[in-house]
């Protein structure tokens, strides 16, 4: 009994145990849904999962299916996000664990329930835990805000390398709180519409509109929906890895105001769409100034890894071979700045080039294709901010020596070439004629496949190593229990503050 | 560490080299599948359920439409026939048709449709499987009673007008899909291989051809086989046959503050859900593909 109950204690209070139940889950579910669609569909494993599972699957009903599907993975997401901020962010501990509980209940509710009302009939019992859920997740935002108040003189900072007001409040502590008030705003926009189903709103996935030239205002507060928060948690990735590197000095005090009025701005201009169709110009302006702090990001800590590492080579001044060496010497470190530079080509810059170039080419191309680009390009960065958290969870979770490497670089070069590859099919209109594209379609297909499976097989064998050492009785898992208060050697209960990165 | 930097490089020659098959026209064989592509069928007036979410839509008149999509030989026997009466021209690799344009509003994203020549077919394309011999055009060997692709919608329309029909309507078009009960499919409820050609549906031409495959002659899953693949009869409440995959099929109408035209029926090179009756696809009146067709629909009793 103690023994599972040091292991539930692992699970769900600790911030290391928390991120990995989620991303476990997560990874139980992609490996489960994801044989339902795309090749596994193509070589007959979608019908053996079916009905394996008894999967109650109604043509009709694929849009919300799918709905109810991205939900349960992004609350994971957005539930992984709030761990790994509540642990590096100062607050109370009694407020770490609130939010914790809150949003662990809340993902959890809105993943379990949510996938049963869409894939195995409609008990609508399910479908109001969903909606229990994700209001959880709202609730627990909410308190997630309150604790984030950066105003609070406790929080202050006084270290000239971070960037702050002259009052000293901590701008990096404004930007995450920003990003949750505008994550708490941006929700609504869904949940508002959300209430009216069935009641004059009909389900649809954004990409099938685009070319309607009138869209009722439930359906623009959907698509300000999906795309603001699909854009902040994009930003609290960015934010959460500029803490764990310890963004600072003057590139921090340029990028946080940046993203805090990057920030403001976009979501300003995403819920604006709703009411005036001009306002997407709005988005741009604030997509530069988010881009910028993220790369500012980049070049921090780059210049960073290269210096450590010249350092502990006993280095002064490197040849450019020997800076390349130590910059990819760590590709966890490493792989978060490359995966966000990366983003510009397989995402930021097939957008803007798609904006500039709508009607002369996107728009001259069949729906389906344009709809190929616009799926695959939000995919792509979903999937992009998702091997961050992986590379990120990886330090956290200890990998080290020669199995951090072959994890990192696996990570980063599998799902670099399914992201390249899926970017050129999307764009295979500009390279090859419909009649001619037979080998593109091929090998990018099969690049596709193949690079997000060998992620998937990174992945997993990474979630089975954390398996197993669960059953151990001193594994690593104890140790990281330990490090809460929790665990049997820890030496004092929580206490009542905690100490952020300075 | 040198391994790391060399093994991207590596791995992504090794897989590039993996997908390349040449582009190279197939003669298929040449599959007679009983279906007669100047059959028509009528669709009787009535209330039925349009869209994803089963709008009830009423359809106040009796209306007949192609069983089949129009197919290679009667396209080419049309041209033939246009020419001669002078009502299309062959200019440049292309044979063009006058078209009197469309109301322009101006609005955003919409595109100006003059009056003048446009395209019907481009003839210099590898996907056009027509053959013209600066005098008579005829299908490709294998081709005959394959749908006619390649064609512009004002090709189609002007196929349709030509002989006094019309481009179906999208309500037209989905009511002689789906018929009055609300099934996602012309056939029911559920997709199967057998049922339709689309993006691995492992028909004979995927073997054949190769990937994506390529489009089946009309009336092909009609429960018929050739060699191992056993095909299931899949007509539409209303014995049409291809009212879902193989091509996607033009509609007639024009659209107010936009150019678009629309398609339904998903195609050969689509995944199932893109099969789904209501599924709709758009593009400029003058686009053309390999996976584009059409089929006319004639005022009941014409």
């Amino acid at each position: 009994m103690g023994a599972l109950k040091a292991r539930y204690n692992f699970l769900f209070k600790s911030t290391k145990g928390l991120i990995l139940l989620a991303i476990a889950l997560i990874a139980l579910v992609t490996a489960i849904w994801g044989m339902i669609s795309g090749p596994m569909a193509e070589f007959g494993i979608r019908d053996i999962v079916i009905n394996t599972f008894g999967m109650d699957i109604v043509e009709a009903e694929r849009e919300g299916r799918i709905i109810l599907l991205y939900h349960a993975i992004a609350m994971a997401v957005v539930a992984i996000e709030v761990y790994i901020i509540t642990d590096m962010v100062p607050m109370k501990v009694h407020q770490q664990t609130n939010i914790n509980a809150i949003i662990t209940f809340g993902y959890i509710f809105s993943l379990v329930f949510g996938l049963l009302f869409g894939y195995f009939g409609h008990n609508f019992i399910f479908h109001g835990l969903y909606i229990f859920g994700l209001s959880l997740m709202f609730f627990g935002g909410l308190q997630l805000s309150i604790a984030l108040w950066p105003w609070n003189k406790e929080y202050h900072v006084s270290n000239p390398e971070y960037s702050q007001t002259r009052g000293g409040v901590d701008l990096e502590r404004v930007a995450f709180f920003t990003m949750a008030i505008a994550t708490l705003g941006s929700a609504l926009f869904g949940a508002v519409t959300g209430s009216y189903w069935g009641n004059g709103h009909e389900t649809f996935l954004a990409e099938d509109l685009i070319r309607e030239p009138e869209k009722t205002i439930l359906q623009k507060s959907i698509i300000g929906h999906l795309h603001i928060m699909l854009t902040l948690i994009a930003i609290a990735i960015t934010l959460i890895v500029g803490r764990w590197q310890n963004f600072r000095g003057p590139l921090h005090k340029i990028a946080m105001p940046f993203m805090i009025v990057g920030t403001i701005i976009i979501s300003l201009g995403a819920w604006s769409v709703v009411l005036f169709e001009w306002a997407h110009t709005i988005i741009y302006g604030g997509s530069v100034l988010v881009m910028l702090a993220a790369l500012f990001f980049v070049i921090f800590s780059w210049r960073e890894l290269i210096k450590v590492g010249l350092e502990r080579r006993g280095i002064n001044r490197g040849r450019v071979s020997q800076k390349l060496g130590a910059l990819l010497e760590d590709p966890l470190k490493f792989g978060v700045g490359w995966q966000m530079v990366f983003m510009n080509f397989t995402v930021s810059g097939v957008g803007i080039f798609m904006a500039v170039k709508l009607d002369e080419i996107f728009r001259v191309w069949p729906h389906r294709e344009e709809r190929i680009v616009l799926t695959g390009h939000w995919h792509i960065l979903s999937a992009i901010v998702a091997t961050i958290i992986l590379l990120y969870y990886a330090d956290l979770a200890g990998l080290k020596g020669r199995a951090r490497k072959i994890f990192g670089w696996s990570v980063i070069i599998f799902s670099d070439i399914a992201f390249a590859a899926a970017t050129i099919f999307s764009m295979k209109r500009l390279l090859v004629s419909e009649s001619a594209q037979q080998p593109l379609v091929n090998w990018t297909m099969l690049l596709v496949d193949l690079g997000l499976a060998l992620v998937l097989v990174a992945l997993a064998i990474l979630m089975i190593w954390r398996l197993v050492d669960l059953f151990m009785k001193q594994g690593r898992w104890a140790d990281e229990l330990d490090e809460t208060g929790y665990g049997e050697d820890s030496p004092e209960e929580p206490g009542e503050t905690k100490e952020g990165v300075e | 560490m040198k391994r790391l930097f060399y093994f991207p490089i590596l791995f992504s020659l090794l897989l590039t080299a993996c997908g390349t098959d040449a582009v190279t026209p197939t003669t298929p064989p040449l599959i007679d599948t009983g279906v007669d592509p100047d059959s028509w069928a009528v669709v009787e007036a009535g209330e039925f359920l349009m869209g994803l979410h089963e709008h009830e839509t009423n359809v106040d008149y009796n209306y007949e439409i192609m069983v089949t999509d129009v197919t290679k030989t009667q396209y080419a026997d049309y041209l033939n026939q246009a020419v001669a009466d002078g009502s299309v021209k062959v200019r440049e690799d292309q044979v063009v048709g006058y078209y009197p344009g469309d109301e322009f509003h101006g609005y955003e994203h919409e595109l100006e449709i003059k009056a003048g020549d446009w395209l019907y077919i481009p003839l210099n394309d590898l996907g056009i499987r027509l053959d013209f011999d600066g005098g008579t055009f005829s299908p490709q060997a294998g081709y005959d009673n394959h749908p006619m692709t390649m064609v512009t919608w004002f090709g189609a329309k002007a196929y349709c007008e030509h002989f006094g029909y019309r481009l179906p309507s999208e309500i037209e078009w989905e009511k002689a899909a789906r018929g009055e009960d609300g099934r996602p499919y012309p056939w029911g409820d559920g997709i199967e291989p057998g049922n339709a050609n689309y993006y691995s549906s492992h028909d004979i031409f995927e073997k054949i051809i190769g990937g994506l495959g390529d489009t089946t002659p009309v009336g092909f899953y009609n429960g018929g086989s050739i060699d191992d693949f056993q095909t299931i009869d899949s007509p539409s409440p209303y014995g049409l046959y291809d009212m879902a995959g193989n091509v996607w099929q033009w509609t007639g109408d024009v659209y107010e503050n936009q150019h678009y035209r629309y398609m339904r029926g998903g195609s050969k090179d689509n995944y199932a859900y893109n099969l789904r009756v209501w599924t709709r696809n758009s593009a400029g009146p003058e686009y053309y593909s390999p996976a584009v067709g059409f089929r006319c629909v004639r005022d009941a009793n014409q």
